[in-house]
């Protein structure tokens, strides 16, 4: 359970809000486009969310897709956990739910969907772990939010917003399926045990968001 | 995260239940692969420190660290009951100086693994020393349990487990009692009364000398392996007259709720504690399956042992 | 030769002066001036008691140098404030001959910092079969009278007749280790809540009671003495208790850690607590300081059984069971008798140096603190405390359960037949072995 909130760092006060939830329905609706365009109607793509948010944001465009397309998509869930670079320093994570799609991954065009990239390094495992599940043709990525500061050469194929960050500053991305509202907001530097308390249960060592979250965060983060 | 293993003491219910959904979710990651490997514990070094021969947890043990990915050393360590060889002290700081993330230890000795955490930098793993514990058995029983009775999910409420067999001598009654309790079920051990350990009054179950009244209504029956050889210390006076009264035949298992499981830690003594017939009855007999269960178990516990810093 | 102790507290009352010449005390009064070469030792606030006598130890020695010595154990009996001590004859060789307890005594008196007398055992190579020679040491240089196959039970009882029976010849008595071997096959700690937790095999309470039983109608039928070592159970204090109102001559020892120590103290298999027999539970220690108290048990008994550090740092199942004692003893019995007010000065006098040195027949030792007795006594300091630290016993192992523990009373002097062995706390280097008494 989270502490009560600092009094200091008040939630509203804190948090830069840089998408609205209708910021954040359109950004997804201009990435199914896209992705409809660049693979030419969306056939044999899978398209394959890294959990938590990733998932649900794969499966929210796999419908975009459906609908403005009229192709069912392939879509899956890929947890990464077992992949991580760095289960000796952030300790124990409970393992998420791996579901592959129906027609699996040979020859086809798997679109990795998550929330935030920031190091690369959740990609990185991603790519692994696709490895050890099939043989795609290809390997897309699409993200909703880009914050830079990549430590591995990767780089995203659609890219919901461009966000300059500073380093310790965190990204905090709030969906409907699992934080009861849609936004993408920054909050401030330092502090990071208070953030963690005002953040609620987004930080919850339980919660396998923070797989894909803190990856991308700085390394004092608390779990 | 605990960091070493020593009894199924050692898992409070929320920990007990995520080494068995860790468990599940290997066992999925896993199942339909053709490779299967995992590069979760790449580098690391998990040493099996068997003074007692067991290839079955051995390999068990081998092929899950093997599984993630993590180097495995098999440590053979000289040494009987009647001659020491090197001393545990010794072989532990030889352990240490190779770098052992794991140290799986088997032991003749109760104790011995608890000692092996005062000299060892590495997470310690008991895979059963002496009549004390073997917890990575009970989870594997319980994994079990929980995939047929429980959908796979959750914890053991409600389940109730009958154990047969020498309890005093069996370091898998303890662990089992322990664990199941844990998870919530309900155990009742049954026994002659000589193979009962005094002090049982302490221990989380019932008690019972009759087979026949306990095996209605049990959606667990778990057989533990008696040796003959106890009869010279008149424990029981023959074999024949303890397999009539505590051994699982088909007459008894006619007692069973259909849905009800008949569980063996191996080896077995069959014709003794269990019928063969019955072992082999795919209506009820899970016993194979507890094998396969192991591997998955076993990952598991590597897995979250050797996850960075302790809680 | 003269030594004069200034303002100590004979059994913690009064002070007074108290002057030694030669191996006697000669003088008791309010204050005695110090003639010049009178060594003084100042006594104020410190408590005067008969010098220690411990019935059972293990020195070790010859045969397990490398644990102890008669030297090093008698360095460790002296700084625990005891004058003289009984070995235990489980050596190697065994002490079945009058040679062995001869060679024992005399290594004894060379070290010159205790009375050593040797324990004889009562078959040979204490086997339990045959009785060994017990005639032919009682009649040595050793003088011995104490017979026991202690780490062994005599357990065959048409024998432990014949010895309880022979022994009345010279006034001797049988010391027994009782432990019944068959219920008590593989057993490595008491049989009870724990050991079924921790999957060690159990030592039932009823294996030494049962012997102690036998033994007591044994040595009433035939009208001998019986002494019964390291009494551990509550059913062997009532045992005792019932042979006692019979007038039976039974007498028994406890150890100090039997008075404290609880078998929960396993839970970590740490060896340093396997000790033969086990330790019990709180009900067991409460029956124990009640016997204590009321004299069912007569004498605290240390036990001492030093052990090489390959011996304890082990699997427990492997690790020789026995803990040091002699330089903690005082100050656990204080802890566990004296702070609750079970026993007083005279009390821990009476239990540690009177009635030992009665059952063990040393005359010079145990004796009333007045004009004329021998000059074996004891200085404590019984405010103070002290943390134990077993690099710096002066035992040469260092298996001891009491690591770190803070303990009360701290032996500042001990007097063997009038010449301090130790001093301020510590040994007196150069002490020169003199004629033993």
């Amino acid at each position: 359970m989270p502490a009560l909130p600092n009094p200091v760092l008040s939630p509203l006060g804190a948090l830069k809000t840089v998408l609205s939830a209708e910021d954040v329905a359109r950004v997804l609706d201009r990435i199914a486009h896209q992705i409809i365009e660049k693979t030419r109607g969306g056939t044999d793509v899978v398209l394959l969310g890294i959990p938590t948010r990733g998932a649900h944001l794969g499966r929210r465009l796999a419908e975009r897709i459906a609908n403005f397309a009229d192709v069912a998509v392939g879509l899956g869930v890929l947890d990464i956990t077992l992949y991580r670079d760095d289960l000796r320093t952030r300790g124990f994570r409970p393992l998420g739910e791996t579901v592959e799609p129906e027609g699996g991954l040979d020859g086809k065009l798997v679109i990795l969907v998550d929330d935030v990239l920031f190091s690369g390094r959740t990609v990185r495992a991603a790519l692994d772990a696709i490895t050890d599940l099939g043989r795609p043709r290809a390997v897309q990525l699409a993200v909703l939010v880009d914050r830079g500061h990549r430590e591995l050469p990767i780089r995203a194929d659609y890219v919901g917003k461009n966000l300059p960050t500073s380093p310790d500053e965190q990204v905090k991305v709030s969906l409907i399926e699992c934080d009861g509202v849609d936004s993408v907001a920054i909050v401030p530097a330092a502090r990071g045990d208070n953030l963690a308390t005002t953040i609620g249960t987004e930080l919850d060592s339980r919660d396998s968001d923070h797989d894909s979250q803190d990856v991308e965060q700085d390394p004092d983060e608390t779990e | 995260m605990i960091k070493h293993l020593l009894s199924a003491e050692d898992l409070d219910p929320e920990h007990a239940v995520a080494v068995l959904d860790t468990a599940a979710r290997l066992d999925a990651a896993l199942s339909g692969r053709e490779v299967k490997k995992l590069p979760t514990l790449r580098g690391r070094t998990v040493v099996n420190l068997f003074y007692e021969d067991s290839t079955r947890t051995r390999t068990s043990f081998e092929l899950a660290a093997k599984r993630l990915s993590a180097d495995v050393i098999n440590f053979s360590a000289k040494g009987s009951s009647v001659s020491k060889g090197e001393s545990l002290k010794d072989t532990a700081l030889t352990l240490q100086a190779m770098g052992a993330d794991a140290v799986v230890i088997r032991h003749s000795m109760s104790g011995a693994p608890r000692r092996l955490t005062r000299w060892v930098a590495g997470s310690v793993i008991n895979a059963g020393d002496g009549t004390h514990e073997h917890p990575t058995q009970a989870l594997l029983d319980a994994y079990t349990m929980r995939r047929h009775l429980r959908d796979g999910s959750g914890d053991l409420k409600g389940v109730r487990v009958v154990i047969v067999g020498d309890v005093l001598h069996s370091r898998v009654a303890r662990s089992n009692v322990r664990l199941l309790c844990t998870l919530g079920a309900d155990v009742v051990l049954v026994s002659p009364p000589t193979l009962l350990p005094v002090g049982l009054a302490a221990w989380p179950c019932e008690v019972s000398y009759d087979l026949d009244a306990t095996l209605p209504g049990a959606d667990v029956v778990m057989m533990l392996r008696v040796q003959r050889e106890r009869m010279t210390a008149s424990y029981f006076p023959s074999a024949r007259e303890y397999s009539r009264r505590y051994g699982l035949d088909r007459a008894r298992v006619a007692l069973l709720d259909e849905h009800a499981l008949v569980m063996h830690p191996g080896p077995m003594n069959r014709g003794m504690e269990i019928a063969a017939e019955v072992a082999d009855d795919p209506r009820h007999s899970v016993i194979t399956e507890q094998v396969t269960n192991g591997v998955s178990v076993r990952m598991a516990v590597l897995y979250m042992l050797l996850s960075g810093e302790s809680e | 030769m003269s030594l004069l102790i200034r303002q100590a507290r004979p059994y913690g009352e009064q002070p007074v002066d108290v002057l030694v010449v030669e191996d006697r005390v000669a003088d008791i009064a309010d204050s005695i001036p110090a003639n010049r070469g009178t060594e003084v030792i100042e006594g104020a606030g410190l408590v005067l008691l008969p010098g220690l006598v411990d019935l059972h130890v293990h020195l070790r020695e010859p045969g397990r140098e490398d644990a102890e010595t008669v030297r090093s154990g008698s360095e460790a009996a002296a700084l625990g404030g005891f004058t003289a001590v009984f070995a235990m004859p489980n050596t190697d060789p065994s002490a079945d001959t009058a040679g062995v307890v001869e060679q024992v005594y005399r290594l004894g008196a060379q070290a010159g910092l205790v009375d050593v007398q040797p324990i004889g055992a009562v078959t040979v190579g204490r086997a339990g079969v045959q009785l060994a020679e017990l005639g032919a040491m009682a009649e040595s240089a050793a003088r011995v009278r104490v017979f026991s196959d202690d780490g062994a039970c005599v357990s065959d009882p048409a024998l432990m007749r014949r010895a309880l029976e022979y022994v009345k010849a010279f006034g001797g008595v049988i010391a027994q280790h009782a432990q019944e071997p068959r219920l008590t096959e593989g057993a490595q700690m008491n049989e009870g809540i724990v050991s079924a937790r921790l999957g060690l095999t159990g030592w039932p309470a009823a294996a030494e009671e049962a012997i102690i039983a036998r033994d007591c109608l044994l040595a009433a039928h035939v009208d001998s003495r019986l002494h019964v070592c390291h009494v551990s159970t509550a059913g062997s204090v009532d045992l005792l208790r019932a042979a006692k109102a019979k007038g039976w001559k039974v007498t028994a020892e406890v150890t100090p850690h039997h008075l404290l120590l609880t078998d929960d103290l396993v839970e970590d298999y740490d060896p340093v607590f396997k000790v033969n027999p086990p330790l019990r539970t709180a009900a067991d220690i409460a029956a124990l300081r009640a016997g204590l108290a009321d004299g069912t048990i007569d004498c605290v008994a240390t036990d001492h059984a030093p052990h090489a550090l390959e011996d304890k740092e082990t699997e427990w199942g492997w690790a020789s069971p026995g803990m040091l004692g002699l330089q903690t003893a005082l100050s656990i019995v204080m802890a566990t008798m004296l702070e609750c007010g079970a026993l007083d000065w005279r009390g821990i006098a009476d239990r540690m140096s009177v009635a030992p040195a009665r059952i063990g027949g040393l005359s010079e030792h145990g004796r009333p603190i007045e004009v004329g007795a021998p000059a074996n006594l004891v200085l404590v300091d019984p405010v103070a405390r002290w943390t134990v630290e077993a690099s710096e016993l002066a035992s040469k192992s260092r298996n001891t359960p009491y690591q770190g523990r803070e303990l009360p009373g701290r032996v500042m002097a001990t007097v063997l037949r009038g010449r301090p062995t130790v001093r301020d706390g510590r040994l007196v280097r150069a002490v020169q072995a003199g004629d033993p008494a």
